[in-house]
């Protein structure tokens, strides 16, 4: 099944992708989105970057490189700025200092968040967020990868082979059978679901997933990992866990964040042996 | 995704389902052939005589509805609480308003090529934003374009910085109460308190002749019928699909790639410029426009009229024009002490017990289920 | 007090006596039928003995002087003195013939009377006739006023009488001293001495009206000089209704600060709020006028607990019968408070009729502090800066120093977690409500003194006090401060040279641009609260 998952997806960083200049001008907001120059095998720099809010640092010069087609966890207690640092990626948050590059060339920190996400973002919240007020099949529909000026809205048509790749997703997330459902009728995890069956509709090349399996079961929990490693590979992946167990099961490096900055960067077992680490997550 | 195959035409009337289209049709019988027919072939003393009055009120009404199916457009299913729509109708009014002071010829008290007001002030000639006001055509498009670059330039502002919820009513509030001081000033050179009256023709026919007047029922209801039939394509498309988005999970909107702006923008504007046609169409019709129309409290009677409808459908903002108009002339003849209460009490009861106005009342009983959770998705503009 | 008699032997008390020293033959022609002799004597009089003649020119002024048999009397609460010696006669002479002046004389008359009472041995007399001099001082006062001004010890009357003393040798032949007083009168800030310089740089056809060219550049300077002082004036008076204003909006818009600044609730029914609290001002201003009119004066002491008091009742109430059920609904909140306000006009107009009732000052406010010639401070608005000043006190020290503004600040915070910790929720937001009504209440009773009292007069604030509150920025008191005051002064000094609508729609558009560029307000709280 997970095969399905990913039959469809063109390779998105081929320079020849067609796809890839579709939304180039969206309103002439986005100045040269360029292409993703991925020459240094990076997709994700970033650099020193602070963010304080009212004078309390949530990130403090933290520094984190992705590389392409890689799978990265990142843990950290409570407060350490994991959900800021994802702010920041997708343009939510303007850091006060520091730079975010997407490969080589583009500057993130320049970019609002439809321009990130038309170059290559997507993002999945700590909290659910899906349009409860629409079916389970439009929220795919609006989350698919298209032209999404207002003018392509105004006179889109559902043509067949989008319906396809809609309906594979929805086998994939297991909610063929609640296409017609408004999705706010939903449970917590297939709520969870969803986000991930859009994020994919999406097709980006770098998903940012923010605790993407709190309150499911550990079976779903187990799906979802398996997942995520076949996205791996051809897509990279950062995902922010507290489940420790699931991030043993991704097996990824693991970066370990602190009160706004790295503490620890290496394999699971590597950074659970850490000395401050355990300190960070045992108390003082 | 591919551009449309199928004509922008086909498409646009394929939005009304057979059922819509007949009742359109049957609506259209009425207001086309029923009423004229009624009202100029049968004697006064006829039981199915209908009146003047009638037909000024209905007509009046039908203007009204326009505003309130605009307003639906942007707060039903954008989200957006407006309280600019009164400007944008008075604007086109007076657009329009400044056609038929030309229009009176040297017909009015002092006899002159300028509109009395002018001469009243003293002066010797037309202001330059008077140019060309005699004509129907430049009218017309001012009309449409005036009220749109406005509404334009301020969504572009307003919703750039992310002005929503409360905060947007607030100074689309401020705005419109800011145009009626400016209105109000003779030296803007829309005659001040009095605004334009006493019109006597239109394109050359007198404005109160009864056919005259039967004319412009028939093309307010057209252009009701027209606003329905657009306003339902807009919603059923993918537009319509990422409005509602972005009026329950604005955030989200953004990160999968749509600039809620511009989509806002574009409602907004649209809303803006159906306003004012139908102010347009107001105006000959009551023969009259002054800054009042600009008043806050106008603009509010507007959202109530879709809130009582129902918001979110768009049969629901014209029922409720309707109802609330008719028991609003009902009451300011039978009662006029009582119309404030009453029309207080319905803002009151509209908000706490009619989240989904008439037609979702009617909705729920029908189907007995229970209300879907639409009231959920106020919550999420709060606090902007 | 027309009721004379005629006393013949009043001669005997006509003569030279030890302190009553008038020459009669200086007041006969105060009878002659030519007013241009009359104005002379009154001059003669008055610089000949200033002290006899004040009496003699008041009787005069009041047509209380007489003449019988040739000599001059004057009459005084039915009492006939001899004019001259200042003796009563008994019996009163008969035929008495009262002398009547004409308003040139009259004109005439009050300044020399103003001249003759700068020798009071009262300063606020002496200090209200130097006032008076000043407007009318000419060259016939000249010697009058010298001595006065050598006889004066009070510096500010001194600077009077040397104001006075220029301008009455403005006229005069010597150019030297026209240029000395001309450079006198610089000093002044009296708009109309100014308007008296001006012909002296000005040209009267081809020819200068003052000849002597150091004069008219004396002048010159002297009219920027006084015109200096008028701008400054005028600025302070600008700055001060600029407070006033602030003031105004601060008490409308405080009430709002906190149902919409700390609640969140936006109460377009916040206008008839005030409505609510001037009626009551009213109202018990009805009261006193019908149970306590001794006391009607102080009815505005009463006016502030009882408007509170009905304010926040009225606030109470629609909190518990609408509000409380649209929480976390802002927009349909806005919509059914219109509905309310509405309402509450209606009510309004029922009760007590859709005209303006009349709400007066009480003595205490009215008049003014008078801070420079052209610029007067009226007590109602001085004592509505220091009334809003006391509420606003009064309102950060309740939401800042007691348990209810714990409570309120935790729920607006975090109501769940409010909820948890025992605080209880519900009542909490009635009382708050009711709190921000309340308020409004005591700003329409400030503004019953000011405005009119009306039905509709909540309408015209609730504009005004949402942009104080939204430019200010939500949550915070300070903002709402600063915001007001800011939006006073800058109303009033753009009303200066735009006209007041204008002033009113640039300020609204200043608004909204500036909420464009700063949504938060003027004091942002940062952070996720906000953004939410
Ligand atoms: N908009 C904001 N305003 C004020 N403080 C903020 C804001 N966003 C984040 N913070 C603060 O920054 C710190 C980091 O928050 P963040 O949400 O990034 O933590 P996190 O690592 O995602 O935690 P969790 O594991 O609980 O999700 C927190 O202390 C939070 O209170
Ligand atoms: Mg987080």
């Amino acid at each position: 099944m997970n095969a399905v998952a990913v039959a469809h997806t063109p390779n998105p960083d081929h320079p020849d992708n067609p796809d890839w200049d579709s939304g180039t001008a969206e309103l002439g907001h986005l100045l040269r989105p360029g292409q993703l120059d991925l020459s240094h095998k990076v997709i994700l720099y970033l650099e020193d970057i602070t963010v304080s809010f009212d004078g309390f640092r949530a990130l403090d010069k933290l520094s984190l490189t992705i590389d392409a087609g890689e799978l990265r966890c990142i843990i950290g207690p409570n407060g350490a700025g994991k959900t800021t640092m994802m702010d920041v990626i997708t343009g939510k948050t303007r850091p006060d200092e520091g730079t975010v590059f997407f490969g080589q060339t583009i500057d993130l920190t320049r970019l609002g968040e439809p321009e990130i996400a038309h170059i290559g973002i997507g993002r999945k919240f700590q909290k659910p967020t899906i349009f409860e007020n629409h079916t389970v099949f439009e929220n795919l529909e609006l989350a698919m990868k298209t032209d999404k000026r207002v003018w392509r809205s105004l006179c889109a048509l559902l043509d067949p082979a989008a319906g396809d790749r809609i309906a594979e997703t929805l086998q994939l997330i297991r909610l063929a059978a609640h296409a017609d459902r408004l999705a706010g009728l939903l449970s917590h995890g297939q709520k969870q679901w969803l986000e991930i069956g859009m994020l994919l509709m999406q097709e980006p090349k770098l998903l940012l997933l923010d605790e993407p399996v709190a309150g499911m079961t550990d079976e779903e929990t187990e799906r979802t990992g398996e997942l995520f490693l076949s996205l791996a590979g051809k897509h990279s992946l950062v995902v922010v866990e507290h489940d420790m167990a699931f991030v043993k099961q991704l097996g990824g490096k693991v970066s370990v964040l602190h009160e706004g900055s790295l503490l620890a960067e290496g394999s699971l077992e590597e950074v659970q042996a850490d000395q401050r680490v355990i300190e960070v997550y045992l108390g003082r | 995704m591919m551009p449309a195959r199928t004509p922008f035409i086909v498409r646009l009337g394929r939005s009304f389902d057979a059922r819509s289209w007949q009742m359109a049709g049957l609506f259209a019988a009425c207001a086309l052939i029923a009423v004229p027919f009624m009202h100029l072939a049968l004697p006064p003393d006829h039981p199915l005589h209908l009146s003047t009055y009638f037909i000024t009120l209905t007509g009046k009404i039908l203007c009204y509805a326009i505003v309130a199916v605009a307003m639906d457009l942007i707060w039903g299913y954008g989200g957006i609480l407006s309280l600019g729509h009164g400007l944008f109708f008075a604007l086109g009014g007076y657009a329009f308003g400044m056609y038929l002071m030309r229009q009176i010829g040297r017909d009015g008290s002092y006899q002159s090529d300028l509109p009395d007001f002018m001469v009243f002030l003293d002066w010797q000639e037309l202001p330059w934003f008077w140019a060309g006001s005699d004509s129907f055509l430049w009218v017309a498009l001012l009309v449409l374009v005036v009220p749109a670059l406005i509404a334009f330039v301020f969504g572009y502002f307003a919703f750039r910085s992310r002005i929503k919820g409360v905060y947007f009513s607030i100074i689309t509030q401020a705005l419109t109460y800011a145009a009626m001081l400016l209105f109000f000033r003779n030296e803007t050179g829309f005659g001040g308190n009095n605004g334009f009256t006493d019109f006597k023709r239109i394109l050359g026919y007198p404005i109160t002749a009864p056919e005259t007047r039967v004319v412009l029922f028939a093309l307010s209801a057209l252009a009701l019928i027209g606003t329905l039939l657009l306003a339902r394509y807009l919603v059923t498309s993918k537009f319509g699909r990422v409005l509602t988005a972005i009026r329950d999970a604005e955030s989200r909107v953004m990160f999968i790639g749509y600039h809620p702006l511009w989509y806002k923008l574009f409602v907004w504007t649209l809303s803006a410029m159906l306003c004012a046609i139908a102010g347009a169409l107001y105006v000959p019709q009551v023969g009259i426009i002054n800054p009042s129309e600009m008043s806050v409290a106008n603009s509010i009677e507007i959202a109530i009229w879709v809130a009582v409808g129902g918001r979110g459908t768009l049969i629901g903002p014209v029922l409720g024009a309707f109802l609330v108009n008719l028991a609003k002339s009902w009451f300011t003849v039978s009662f006029p002490e009582y119309w404030l209460f009453f029309l207080g009490t319905l803002f009151i009861v509209a908000t706490l017990y009619l989240p989904q106005g008439v037609v979702g009342l009617w909705l729920r009983l029908r189907r007995r289920e229970p209300p879907p959770a639409a009231a959920a998705t106020e919550a999420k503009g709060a606090r902007a | 007090m027309r009721k004379f008699g005629l006393l013949l032997c009043g001669w005997l008390l006509g003569a030279w006596g030890a302190h009553a020293a008038i020459d009669p033959e200086l007041l006969k022609p105060l009878a002659s039928d030519d007013s241009a002799v009359r104005i002379d004597a009154i001059a003669a009089l008055a610089q000949a003995s200033p002290e006899e003649a004040l009496p003699v020119l008041k009787a005069l002024a009041e047509d209380a002087l007489a003449v019988a048999g040739g000599r001059m009397l004057r009459v005084e609460d039915g009492r006939v003195f001899d004019a001259a010696s200042n003796s009563e006669l008994r019996p009163p002479p008969a035929g008495l013939e009262t002398i009547g002046i004409n308003n040139r004389v009259r004109r005439e008359l009050s300044a020399a009377l103003a001249a003759l009472r700068l020798f009071s041995a009262e300063r606020p007399v002496r200090w209200q006739a130097a006032q008076e001099v000043t407007l009318s001082a000419d060259a016939k006062m000249l010697p009058l006023l010298d001595k006065a001004l050598a006889a004066e010890s009070d510096p500010e009357i001194r600077n009077r009488l040397q104001l006075a003393q220029a301008q009455a040798s403005l006229g005069s032949s010597d150019a030297a001293v026209r240029h000395a007083a001309v450079r006198t009168l610089g000093e002044s800030s009296d708009p109309r001495v100014r308007q008296l310089l001006i012909p002296f740089t000005e040209k009267r056809g081809e020819v200068w009206v003052e000849a002597d060219s150091a004069v008219r550049a004396a002048a010159g300077t002297s009219i920027r000089s006084i015109e200096q002082r008028l701008a400054w004036a005028d600025h302070l008076g600008r700055a001060f209704s600029g407070l006033s204003l602030g003031s105004i909006l601060l008490l409308a818009a405080l009430g709002l600060a906190i149902t919409y600044g700390v609640m969140g609730v936006i109460n377009m029914a916040h206008g008839e709020l005030l409505m609510v609290g001037a009626y009551s001002a009213w109202a018990m201003q009805s009261v006193f006028r019908a149970y306590l009119p001794g006391a009607l004066d102080w009815y505005l002491l009463a006016a502030i607990p009882v408007g509170f008091l009905a304010a926040a009742l009225v606030g109470v109430v629609m909190e518990r019968l609408v509000i409380r059920h649209l929480y976390g609904r802002p927009l349909e909140t806005l919509l059914a408070t219109w509905g309310i306000s509405l309402f509450l006009m209606q009510v309004a107009r029922t009760l007590f009729g859709a005209q303006n009732v009349e709400v007066a000052n009480p003595v205490w406010m009215a008049g003014g502090i008078e801070v420079l010639p052209n610029l007067m401070l009226p007590w109602n608005r001085i004592i509505i800066v220091a009334f809003s000043i006391a509420v606003l006190v009064a309102m950060w020290a309740i939401l800042n120093l007691t348990r209810l503004g714990m409570f309120v600040r935790a729920v607006t915070q975090n109501r769940p977690m409010a909820g948890c910790v025992g605080v209880p929720t519900g009542r909490i937001d009635t009382l708050a409500f009711g709190l921000g009504a309340g308020i409004a209440g005591l700003g329409g009773v400030a503004l019953s003194q000011i405005a009119n009292v009306g039905p509709d007069m909540g309408q015209g604030y609730i504009v005004d006090s949402f942009m104080v509150v939204v430019l200010g920025g939500v949550g915070q008191l300070a903002g709402a401060v600063w915001a007001a005051l800011g939006l006073g002064v800058f109303t009033k000094f753009l009303e200066g040279w735009t006209g007041a609508v204008v002033a009113k729609i640039v300020v609204l558009v200043f608004i909204i641009i500036f909420i464009q560029k700063r949504p938060q307000g003027l004091f942002a709280l940062k952070g996720r609260f906000v953004e939410a």
